[in-house]
């Protein structure tokens, strides 16, 4: 049977747009993991595994824990939609940002504490603030777009079947994480 | 023009509410690094919310409906278009008038170098010009022929509608013209005397305008990470039928290619340039050696972007320039695999020479030979590209059409390109040659002869699918011939500059070196003068040229077979590719069928 041009080309797109939409976020991941890897690399050539033992450990640790909690919490927004619970995908997204705003007053607490200890004058130090205002303003960005996708949420937005907005959100989410799971060591640990 | 002037508005509202806001905040004065920063950072978005941004696109994430700019002709230039042709026409015409900004600095620095002395400009004015030159010119090799030709090209050839995120690929072309203002408005704030490529410690110390050149790169540096992931994504997903990975038009195998370099390695100059920032305006030390810091560093981040750069230049210009050759040789291309291989090649190599920049910096000496090494392997890929080049033109009947005169210039400057990067590569000789006019000719016969002429070449080849009329051919023909004898002349001596010695981005130089000089200026006039041949024919024929049909060179990729100018989404019915696009001369061969996939009509 004949299909109208228009409904040819929608079908078209209904194929590749899922997996142009998840390949172009992927590819944007990798982008940026170039991007936290120059950063990460200047620590080590700069001051290699050197770190101030004036460091606040368990501050750093308590927040690598809400942070990864926040994974979670995001995890479940997206399978909560996907299974057409809305009100699941509102109460864990708003988790979720609750969870990103303590790691961000953390990081600001550590942040001028840092200032005192190390200050950026010092080797360590500037790859401290770049590094963690790196990672800060990533972690900033996540909470603007779970902001948007629960404001778009609770509007009625996003259905069982039509849930990128979220599914993006959610990943760019974990990707965050990930990052800080690799600078938390490269600043606190090595 | 509506949305240019409201993104003008926007923009200047942003920069001074941002600089304001700074001085209010911190005090100080807004010509600070900091104000500056956070001037340009809310003048961007105003400039971008202003433009369409807002209307286009974030008016969703607050749950209302986009309004996207419903402009039609010659207006759909200046507002968010998100058509990909019209995006790398956008591009076409700012890289070629930027190229031209650019060769007219080029102009006056030769005419201060055209005698020893300094007769006009100051050594401080000399290297500030050369360094605006210089960046002018960087970007409009990484982004003229990859904007231009790649959105343009890309989606017609693989029989797509447009580029897989039409908003993002318009963000792409309008986050370029704040880059430009940014750039050429840094005289205001003392402009910038490092050269393009910003070496610290200089870069740290200097006047507030290499701020506005940090921004403007950067934001230069994210226009061409998204482009490059969106072309990626185009090619990856929205093939026609049957177009295989073995049937891709080579242009697009270039295109693809480069934009993965892109992509990735881009990064590495933002991060770059933004610890530059920090040890600027946040105190930090990265660059200051006195606290541990390391310049080094900033010369192995921005030589990983900046080698691989000189292939996100050449990889589509190789694809442009293939294009040219095989439809005009009438041939198949030549070891098209082998190309494909080339292209591969050149992406895995490209990032692991870079320190090849650095033999006399400092670094470690171990580094010294494995990245000699490196380097020299390039040869092997590009040659590749090389072979396949000549093996099309090989016995083939050939057409003699301007772009294809382009073409053989092509061969001859990169070759002479090519062969002189390995006295560059070579540790010993690129001791004597480093930082000399040697260095100057060299880059300039591949990013000029390589890639500013596929520029050039390609506006001729495809002028009648983007203007739907001819050029002219005679000027045209005169053109390739002046413009490739007119840059031989002027860099052929500077070789003998450089190897006798000449330092570059010096002002003024000993007698001993006045002959080469004087001619070298007196060929820059001479070439720059050409141009005005160039831009009259096209501009001239873009209005009144004949009527060019839609497939003046006969030729058998996708985008020949539209109408020129191709119609808004370019195929009405989807194509369907059922062979390799280069069997000229191969009986019985077909590229694609004109019947949709999905057969029927509207
Ligand atoms: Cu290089």
């Amino acid at each position: 049977m004949a299909l109208s041009a228009g409904a040819a080309h929608e079908r078209a797109e209904a194929m590749w747009r899922p997996r142009a939409n998840r390949l172009g976020l992927w590819l944007f991941f990798a982008s940026e993991a170039f991007l936290f890897a120059a950063f990460i690399s200047a620590r080590f050539v700069t001051s290699g595994t050197d770190k101030p033992d004036t460091l606040n450990q368990p501050l750093a640790l308590g927040i690598t824990v809400v942070l990864l909690a926040s994974s979670i919490s995001a995890y479940l927004a997206e399978t909560s939609i996907a299974h057409g619970d809305r009100k699941g995908l509102i109460r864990y997204l708003s988790i979720t940002i609750l969870l990103g705003l303590v790691f961000l007053v953390g990081v600001v607490f550590e942040f001028r504490e840092a200032m005192e200890y190390f200050p950026p004058g010092t080797i360590y130090g500037s790859n401290f603030v770049a590094l963690i205002g790196l990672h800060g303003f990533h972690v900033f960005t996540g909470i603007v777009a779970l902001a948007v996708a629960l404001g778009l949420g609770k509007k009625g937005h996003f259905e069982p079947d039509d849930y990128w907005g979220v599914e993006g959100v959610v990943k760019y989410w974990h990707f965050v994480d990930l990052a800080w799971v690799i600078i938390y060591p490269t600043l606190y640990l090595f | 023009m509506r949305p240019l002037i409201r993104a003008v508005v926007l923009g200047l509202v942003g920069y001074v509410a941002g600089a304001w806001l700074t001085v209010a905040v911190r005090g100080g004065s807004p010509s600070d690094d900091v104000a500056v920063v956070f001037g340009f950072i809310l003048g961007l978005i105003g400039w971008l919310m202003g433009i369409g941004v807002w209307n286009a696109w974030a008016r969703e994430w607050f749950g209302l409906p986009a309004k996207p700019d419903q402009a039609t002709g010659w207006k759909r230039y200046f507002t968010f278009n998100t058509d990909h042709k019209v995006i790398g026409i956008q591009y076409l015409v700012t890289f070629i008038a930027i190229l031209l900004l650019g060769g007219a600095m080029a102009l006056v620095m030769r005419m201060e170098l055209a005698r020893p002395g300094q007769d006009f400009l100051t050594l401080d004015a000399y290297n500030k010009l050369m360094s605006m030159h210089g960046i002018l010119m960087v970007a409009t090799a990484v982004a003229g022929v990859l904007g231009a030709f790649g959105n343009y090209l890309v989606p017609l050839m693989i029989g797509a509608r447009d580029m897989a995120f039409p908003r993002v690929n318009a963000l792409s072309f309008w986050l370029i013209p704040p880059v430009a203002i940014g750039l050429l408005s840094a005289p205001l704030l003392g402009s910038f005397d490092t050269g393009w490529t910003a070496y610290p410690p200089l870069s740290v110390v200097n006047q507030g305008g290499q701020v506005l050149f940090i921004l403007a790169v950067t934001t230069f540096g994210l226009s061409s990470i998204l482009g490059g992931l969106n072309i990626v994504t185009t090619v990856a997903t929205m093939r026609a039928p049957g177009m295989t990975w073995g049937r891709l038009p080579i242009f697009v195998w270039g295109a693809f290619c480069a934009s993965i370099l892109s992509l990735l390695v881009t990064q590495f100059f933002a991060a770059s340039l933004i610890l530059i920032l920090l040890d600027r305006v946040a105190g930090t030390t990265f660059f200051g050696a006195a606290a541990g810091g390391d310049p080094l560093l900033y010369q192995h981040m921005f030589w990983f972007y900046s080698h691989p750069a000189v292939y996100i230049m050449v990889l589509p210009a190789f694809g442009v320039m293939l294009e040219i050759i095989t439809h005009l040789a009438r041939k198949p291309l030549f070891a098209y695999k082998a190309v494909v291989a080339g292209f591969w090649g050149i992406v895995g190599l490209s990032t692991i020479v870079w320190a090849h920049h650095m033999f006399t910096s400092g670094m470690a000496e171990q580094l010294h030979a494995p990245f000699m090494a490196l380097t020299e392997a390039i040869s092997i890929p590009t040659g590749l590209v090389f072979l396949g080049a000549l093996g099309t033109l090989w016995q083939g009947k050939l057409q003699s059409k301007t772009p294809l005169w382009l073409a053989f210039g092509w061969l001859f400057n990169f070759a002479i390109g090519g062969i002189t990067g390995i006295y560059l590569a070579d540790v010993a000789t690129d001791i004597h040659l480093q930082d000399t006019y040697f260095v100057v000719a060299h880059f300039h016969y591949t990013i000029v002869g390589g890639t500013i002429f596929a520029l050039i070449a390609g506006s001729y080849f495809w002028f009648p699918k983007i203007t739907g009329r001819m050029y002219n051919e005679r000027l045209g023909k005169i053109f390739a011939v002046w413009l490739t004898v007119g840059f031989n002349l002027v860099f052929i001596p500077l070789f003998w500059l450089g190897v006798n010695g000449l330092n570059r981005r010096v002002a003024d130089y000993p007698e001993f070196y006045a002959g080469p000089n004087a001619f070298a200026s007196v060929a820059a006039y001479i070439l720059g003068a050409g141009f005005l041949l160039y831009a009259g024919n096209l501009l001239w024929s873009a209005r009144r040229g004949p009527a060019a049909g839609p497939n003046p060179w006969n030729a058998r990729t996708l985008e020949w077979q539209l109408p020129s100018p191709p119609p808004e989404h370019n195929f009405p019915l989807l194509p369907e590719v059922v062979g390799h696009p280069y069997d000229y001369g191969v009986p019985g061969s077909v590229h694609a069928a004109q019947e949709a996939a999905e057969g029927g009509e509207e």
